[in-house]
């Protein structure tokens, strides 16, 4: 048994590993569209996004920095055994996880009453949907994660496999947040 | 296995225990959502034989209609129905609907899935000692993926408008309007989810090869010490997680351009007459992203063909490689400058011309590192003690190709020069030679050589032999006349030559060219009857047929899940010790250690390692006098 154990976290590491090479992955999908759009507005006057972000992206911000602490706060507990407070925290983050998603909805709200709908002419304003949707695609994949921990720790996995499942979905939700942070960035740079 | 294994004392060989011991294997499991990677190699390779057949089909088709466009074949429209060969011709629409497809299948399905998918399984795990990649279960999750893919494209067959049909590089306006042609509806749909699931197949594919080969080699087995192949594959995984997910964000938008009306790539388009609201958008915008992929997609390609390539030079030439830091260096410096020279696709889209003017650098300068490698196969050829099997044969016919194809590339990338040849069949020669023929080559050489390891069994020889020399003459025949064509000017993916006056003249070699490809296409046959029926009544093969260094050649012919029965074997030199002076065979094995071969080791073996210096001179000046026969000065 403790044998297995160990051979669990050798081929880990390389499982970790894969988690680093999948981020670096849908980074390279989002530098896509991000190039994307400076090949689509570069040069061209009548092109950018021209309306004011909503406030609700503010908000997001806000909300998606706060769940990245908690959701390292849940992976120290699970380093240092305390699973009550494990569970907390990736609760915690799980339903900041989810205001976000609707903060997030807020704001395309607040987009297509300011008239920047998706379907449109101007594609710079439909890119802001497609950047901040295919985030949050990444954001379910990312609640996935976390969920799939928290049933880890209530199951009573052994220790090694909950920090592992631990690690993996802290490590895509900073991922998720820095990639967030990026993309607002980039917004408020072309607005 | 429980009861071998017990004397082990790294704990990595739980693995076995744990394999065998605990659960039983079901046909399924087994045979079809199996997580051994050998069993997932022989999928994605069988895979990739059916779907070259069908692309091979397309393309005799094709070449059908580009040689008799006047003349009716009543056998085509009792086989492809009214609909699409009318009257025993190849309908218009039709034909760019399979010049499309054959394009696909071959880039995409048969010489990235199929070959990296293939040897990518097979051979990291067993040339670097693993028992299995980093996640099984990912890996067959891969398979499934690329198969689902497959299955998608083959039902654009028989949706009512036809698959797609606007070229494999699939350009907007054709490919974002449904109603622009035939082909651009229902069609174009499944093209663009069977891409996003191959996508998703080939980037978790690349994630698990590049996890395992960085964390799962056998003790011994510095970087430096892994054999071509798995380099190749490594670099090749890393252009691959690099460059398919920008494919994923281009088609996401081209699927927001057809189903919900916006538009990213659509501007000023009138269909039938209709204006169409779209405006603003930019269909070269598509060219840039699609191209970021599809540059070093063509690399994802050539790469592990050149590392098959390397490997059986290598082992048949009798010789170590020449020059294995230049190649893994080229290698790398391929991989990076692939990613900067994808302009020269887009010379004539009125891209400023300092810009074309970089990227004519860019993409001269990835023709050194091209020719590097070409010199150093040539120089492990030169003077070696040659065995002509037949995967020796398909490695060199890939460098003969990558080489009349590489001189090619040469005029392409230059801007001024493209002005005149893009889109003519002078294209269609450049990249079928290096990446058309040459990955084939490449794939089939991997075929010959690992089929043992694979199958368990030999392939006849001289199957192979005459499979070899007819594909390869033809395979010259189809392609080179095609250069003085595109010379001329005549335009790739034309319906038919009888328009214009200065093409006429050309129908004469298209019929050439046909007559090479159906006779091509027959040889293939040889092959495939070859493959098929060796799998059942082949020869047994060997332990070590080739007499290769490398350690999959130490895993039982029999597969085991765990590749090996007992303790892994680690390994104690470079993959290339071959006819090393001194020794009694022309080869000696990663596994054997320096101390059993004091006969040939050189200082230089020993990576500055002073004890073992001084141990290899104390026992050198002991053998001084057996030493100093003639044969070793
Ligand atoms: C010496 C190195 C090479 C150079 C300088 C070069 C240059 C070029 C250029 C400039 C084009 C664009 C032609 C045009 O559309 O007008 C082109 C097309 C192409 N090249 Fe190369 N190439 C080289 C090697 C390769 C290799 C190694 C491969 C694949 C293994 C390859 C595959 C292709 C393909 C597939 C196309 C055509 C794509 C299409 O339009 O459908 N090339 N090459
Ligand atoms: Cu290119």
């Amino acid at each position: 048994m403790e044998n297995l154990q160990v051979e669990d976290r050798l081929n880990l590491k390389a499982k970790k590993f894969l988690m680093w090479l999948f981020i670096i992955a849908s980074f390279m999908m989002f530098a896509a569209l991000t190039s994307g759009f400076i090949v689509y507005t570069e040069g061209n006057i009548e092109r950018g996004i021209k309306v004011l972000l909503p406030k609700a992206f503010m908000y997001s911000s806000v909300i998606i920095i706060l769940s990245s602490l908690t959701a390292h706060m849940a992976y120290l507990s699970a380093k240092g055994l305390q699973f009550a407070k494990q569970k907390l925290y990736i609760g915690i983050t799980i339903l900041l996880g989810i205001a976000f998603f609707y903060s997030q909805f807020q704001a395309w709200q607040a987009l297509y009453n300011s008239g920047a709908y998706f379907v449109n002419y101007n594609a710079s304003q439909s890119f802001i949907y497609v950047f901040s949707g295919a985030h949050l695609i990444h954001v379910l994949v990312g609640l996935f994660f976390l969920l799939y921990a928290l049933i880890g720790v209530f199951r009573n996995v052994p220790q090694v496999r909950n920090v592992f499942r631990m690690e993996i979905a802290s490590i895509f939700w900073h991922f998720l947040d820095i990639l967030w942070i990026y993309l607002y960035v980039f917004l408020l740079l072309n607005q | 296995m429980a009861s071998t294994a017990t004397h082990d004392s790294a704990v990595l060989h739980q693995h076995d225990d744990h394999g065998h011991g605990h659960h039983k294997e079901t046909f399924i499991t087994k045979y079809i959502f199996s997580q051994d990677h050998k069993m997932i190699a022989k999928q994605f390779l069988i895979t990739g034989i059916v779907m070259a057949v069908v692309a091979m089909i397309l393309s005799i088709l094709f070449r059908l209609q580009l040689a008799w466009p006047d003349q009716s074949f009543p056998l085509l429209e009792t086989f492809l129905g009214e609909k699409w060969a009318e009257g025993g011709r190849i309908k218009p629409d039709f034909y760019l609907a399979i010049v499309t497809i054959h394009g696909t299948m071959m880039v995409f399905f048969v010489l990235t899935a199929g070959l990296s998918g293939t040897f990518s399984n097979l051979l990291i795990p067993l040339q670097l000692g693993a028992r299995d990649m980093a996640s099984p279960f990912l890996n067959m999750i891969s398979y499934w993926l690329f198969f689902l893919s497959c299955v998608i494209m083959m039902c654009s067959f028989f949706v009512e408008s036809g698959p797609a049909s606007s070229g494999w590089t699939v350009y907007p306006p054709l490919s974002a309007l449904p109603k622009a042609i035939s082909g651009s509806g229902t069609g174009m749909t499944l093209w663009l989810i069977s891409m996003v699931l191959f996508v998703a197949s080939a980037l978790i594919g690349a994630l698990n090869y590049i996890s395992t080969i960085l964390n799962m080699r056998t003790k011994g087995m510095d970087m430096w010490k892994m054999p071509l192949t798995i380099w190749a594959f490594f670099l090749t995984a890393i252009v691959g997680v690099l460059s398919f997910p920008v494919l994923v964000s281009a088609v996401v938008l081209l699927i927001f351009d057809r189903s919900f009306g916006t538009s990213f790539y659509l501007s000023d388009i009138v269909v039938a007459g209709q204006v169409l609201p779209n405006q603003g958008g930019s269909p070269v915008l598509w060219q840039h992203l699609f191209w970021f992929l599809g540059h070093p997609e063509v690399y994802i390609v050539i790469m592990p063909a050149l590392g098959i390539t390397s490997e059986v030079i290598a082992t048949n030439s009798r010789k170590p490689i020449f020059g294995y830091h230049a190649m893994v260096y080229s290698l790398i410096g391929i991989t990076v400058l692939s990613f900067i020279v994808w302009g020269h696709h887009m010379f004539i889209t009125g891209m400023n011309p300092f810009l074309g003017g970089v990227f004519m650098i860019t993409t001269l300068i990835i023709a050194v590192p091209s020719a590097v490698k070409t010199f150093n196969y040539l120089a492990t050829i030169w003077r070696g003690n040659l065995r002509f099997t037949p995967a020796m044969l398909f490695a060199i016919g890939l460098v003969s190709f990558f080489i009349s194809g590489g001189l090619t590339g040469l005029f392409l990338g230059n801007a001024a020069l493209d002005i005149n040849l893009h889109d003519t069949y002078f294209v269609v020669a450049h990249f079928h030679l290096v990446m058309g023929c040459a990955a084939i080559f490449g794939m089939l050489c991997g075929v010959y050589h690992w089929y043992p390891r694979l199958f368990g069994r030999m392939m006849d020889e001289r199957l192979g032999y005459l499979h070899f020399w007819v594909t390869f003459v033809c395979a010259y025949l189809v392609f080179f006349p095609m250069h003085f064509m595109g010379i001329d000017g005549v335009p790739r993916r034309y319906y038919a030559f009888t328009e214009f006056a200065f093409m006429q003249e050309w129908l004469t070699v298209n019929v050439f060219i046909t007559w090479s490809a159906i006779i091509s296409a027959l040889a293939q046959v040889a092959f495939l009857w070859n493959f098929f029926y060796s799998i059942f009544y082949g020869k047994k093969a060997p332990q070590n047929p080739w007499e290769s260094t490398t350690l999959e050649w130490t895993a039982p012919v029999e597969h085991l899940h765990g590749n090996w029965p007992g303790e892994i074997p680690s390994v104690h030199r470079w993959p290339y010790d071959y006819s090393k002076p001194g020794h009694h065979t022309d080869f000696i094995p990663q596994t054997t250690p320096f101390s059993e071969t004091m006969s040939s080791n050189l200082l230089h073996d020993f990576e500055g390692s002073a004890e073992a210096e001084h141990i290899q001179q104390e026992w050198n000046k002991e053998h001084a006098s057996e030493r100093n026969t003639p044969e070793q000065v």
